[in-house]
């Protein structure tokens, strides 16, 4: 006798699976088997002349020092935005957790800004940090402070890397939320009856609870800050001053539709879909398992 | 009633084809007002014949059309004609079987089509070894200097644009002495301060004649005048004489606000800056160092040409030569010049506008015509054909931001772009060999 329920027809499972596969298939394999074959290709740019070089496109890749400079830039702008996207969510978390009265409104307020395009949300620090029309440059002056992100590399970053994290603020603050209405009352009630004070109620109690949750969002935060910043970027600095911002997938995008270098452009992603799988395996392997108390 | 719907079906099927004008795609890359203007010559020419019909579509900024356009290409569904910018020209000009040349395709289906009456500093940089035209001049312009009258007179400066970067430097300092935030901005860095400067000094940008040689040619911007220059526009950052602003031409923003009294920009920004600016303005030519040429040489031209893709049939062919003819004409080219501020790209043309009293009326609009052609074009200042062009602009942009922000000295700074901008030329060979 078995439990398990088994389909007599030997068709009508895959029938049922096919569209989720044929999505799959279409959007997903096949883009990215055209772009691994691609990756091994030095052509014109409208096709002409098409040479297969094997691994040519990587080795350049890998003897460029601005790609190395742009996996720095990378590395460096999706750690910022990981920990200030999180770090600011935490703090509005645990301040939200504590609201009484009004909680609602605070709730909705916080959550809004992930309701804006990516794109709008560019513009809007676009302009507000524009050196020449921008109302915060405008107020720095007044401090004596001349602000250009056009110049400047750590300005540049700064501008990057707030409008990046503000967004995903809104993200991480819901999960944060979530988490902390999850842990049970009865806990931080005891540690409050042997003396613990509020600040050490959150880290020796309310922190490490939450902590699958902080993995799950480092991962996300990272992936985010990976691929879905370009909108922002491209709207801000054009990865510029002289490569500051200019990011992995920003640098695929020029490579590949400005400069119209599509085996160079291949490679690069490639190697940025080689990162995402790592991450996606590093989301299911470890975080999925072990982080859990 | 079924059957009469059907009928009147059937009439309109078979009616349409007596109807049918040839039918072309033209992809360009004019928003804004430019862009309303695109679409009026476009009606114009529509509506001067009935024969043929163009279909002007707007498919974004230059780089989104150019790769709209290969990517038709690729897969058959390539517009008659598109707007090209002059950095992609090597890449176009590499094509072979994609291009129609615009020569022959005149020579075949035009009927009064005269290659000499184009300026040749205009056809010149968009033509073959022969000197014949491979594509079709729509709006090409050339770096030019603005400045501020109320604010010059305030600072006690003459009513003219500093003639040299010398005295660009001292009127600079005057507008700061007067409380000016900075003295000038500019738009364009890498095209007006390397790839003019070289020009207007008579100076190579690369080896094989700036390219036009083939595809073998190396970069060589990192000579004596351009580190000069580029060395001074670092001091005079820290100064303030100069205020960088961006790669493209964020620097209006200055100049409209009054925070900088002059500013080195595209001809084409005069409509922009005659519709924005609340002061009145003058149009000088660009500076050049008398220390490094007795008598400068002329600019050389930016903006976009119509490159005409393969694929169609006669008829298709047949409407573009008739559109590029009614693009030729003084009248439509007239127009387009006096609204734009896009250099006029026929002696007719120029002709038209003076005898209709436009530069008199409006001064300073024939200073990027006189700078075009006073003198006779060197190979240094034709043009440039270099492949990867957009990758090479954007290393240089980089490079520049480097001595602006004070991480890398001039000689450092050009140095670096051009093994790197080499680089991509060496690239580009690989690719179109």
């Amino acid at each position: 006798m078995h439990d398990t329920v088994v389909f007599k027809n030997k068709i009508l499972p895959y029938f049922l699976l096919a569209p989720q596969l044929i999505i799959t298939l279409v959007f997903f394999i096949w883009p990215a088997g055209q772009a691994l074959y691609q990756s091994f290709l030095i052509e014109d740019a409208f096709g002409f002349s098409r040479e297969f070089v094997w691994f040519e496109n990587f080795v350049y890749l890998f003897q460029d020092p601005e790609y190395w400079n742009s996996m720095k830039v990378t590395f460096l702008f999706s750690a910022m935005v990981a920990v200030t996207a999180m770090g600011v969510a935490l703090l509005l978390a645990a301040m939200a957790d504590r609201v009484l009265k009004g909680a609602g409104t605070y709730k909705t307020l916080l959550i809004w800004p992930y309701a804006v395009a990516p794109v709008v949300a560019a513009v809007l620090w676009w302009l507000m940090f524009n050196p020449s029309i921008g109302i915060l440059p405008y107020w720095m002056k007044f401090v004596g402070h001349y602000w250009n992100h056009y110049v400047n590399a750590g300005e540049a970053m700064t501008v990057v890397v707030i409008a990046s994290a503000w967004k995903q603020i809104s993200y991480n603050f819901i999960f944060f939320l979530a988490g902390m209405q999850a842990i049970p009352k009865s806990l931080i009630e005891a540690a409050a009856i042997d003396g613990a004070s509020p600040f050490k109620r959150f880290w020796q109690i309310v922190f490490p609870l939450l902590s699958p949750t902080a993995f799950f969002l480092l991962v996300v935060n990272v992936v985010y800050a990976f691929f879905e910043t370009f909108g922002v970027i491209h709207a801000t600095t054009l990865g510029g001053p002289d490569n500051a911002t200019r990011t992995l997938v920003y640098k695929v995008y020029e490579d590949g539709f400005v400069g119209l270098d599509l085996g160079s452009s291949a490679a690069q992603s490639v190697i940025l879909m080689i990162l995402v799988i790592a991450l996606t395996v590093i989301q299911f392997r470890y975080v999925e398992r072990k982080v859990q108390y | 009633m079924k059957k009469t719907l059907i009928a009147a079906f059937i009439c309109s099927l078979s009616a349409t084809p007596a109807l049918a004008k040839t039918e072309i795609q033209f992809w360009h890359a004019m928003g804004g007002a430019l862009g309303e203007k695109v679409e009026d010559v476009v009606a114009g020419f529509n509506a001067s014949q009935n024969e043929y019909q163009v279909n002007a579509s707007y498919r974004g900024n230059y780089n989104d059309t150019m790769t709209a356009a290969i990517a038709a290409f690729r897969s058959n569904q390539q517009p008659a004609i598109v707007q090209v910018y002059e950095v992609g020209t090597a890449t176009m000009m590499a094509a072979e079987g994609a291009i129609y040349p615009t020569y022959q395709l005149m020579e075949e289906f035009s009927k009064g089509f005269d290659q000499s009456d184009y300026l040749s500093s205009v056809t010149g940089y968009y033509a073959d070894q022969n000197g014949n035209m491979l594509s079709m001049p729509f709006n090409s312009s050339t770096p030019v200097l603005y400045y501020n009258k109320g604010a010059f007179a305030k600072a006690g400066l003459p009513d003219r644009g500093p003639a040299t970067w010398a005295e660009m430097e001292e009127f600079g300092q005057k507008l700061l002495d007067a409380g000016y935030a900075c003295g000038f901005t500019t738009a364009w860095q890498s095209w007006i301060h390397l790839e003019n400067l070289s020009a207007r000094h008579n100076v190579p940008f690369a080896s094989k004649e700036n390219g036009f040689g083939g595809t073998d040619a190396e970069l060589q911007f990192n000579g004596p005048v351009q580190v000069a220059h580029i060395e001074k526009m670092g001091e005079w950052q820290k100064a303030g004489i100069f205020s960088y602003s961006g790669r493209t031409n964020e620097g209006s923003a200055k100049f409209y606000s009054e925070e900088c009294g002059m500013y080195t920009e595209s001809s084409a920004g005069y409509a922009g800056i005659n519709a924005n600016a609340q002061f009145e303005f003058g149009v000088s030519s660009l500076p050049y160092w008398d220390n490094a040429i007795e008598t400068p040489q002329n600019t050389i031209i930016g903006g976009a040409t119509l490159w005409t893709l393969r694929g169609h049939d006669d008829d298709a062919y047949r409407t573009v030569a008739a559109f590029y003819d009614y693009l030729s004409d003084p009248v439509v080219q007239a127009d387009w010049h006096q609204f734009t501020g896009y250099l006029p790209i026929t002696y007719s043309a120029i002709k038209l506008s003076e005898e209709q009293g436009f530069y008199e009326q409006n001064p300073g609009t024939d200073t990027s015509i006189k700078q075009m052609t006073s003198v006779e074009p060197t190979e240094n200042s034709t043009g440039l054909r270099l492949g990867n062009f957009p990758q090479i602009r954007g290393i240089i942009d980089e490079s520049l931001e480097s001595v602006w922000n004070g991480t890398a000295s001039a000689q450092e700074a050009l140095d670096r772009a051009v093994s790197r901008g080499n680089e991509q030329l060496r690239r580009f060979e690989r690719a179109n060999r």
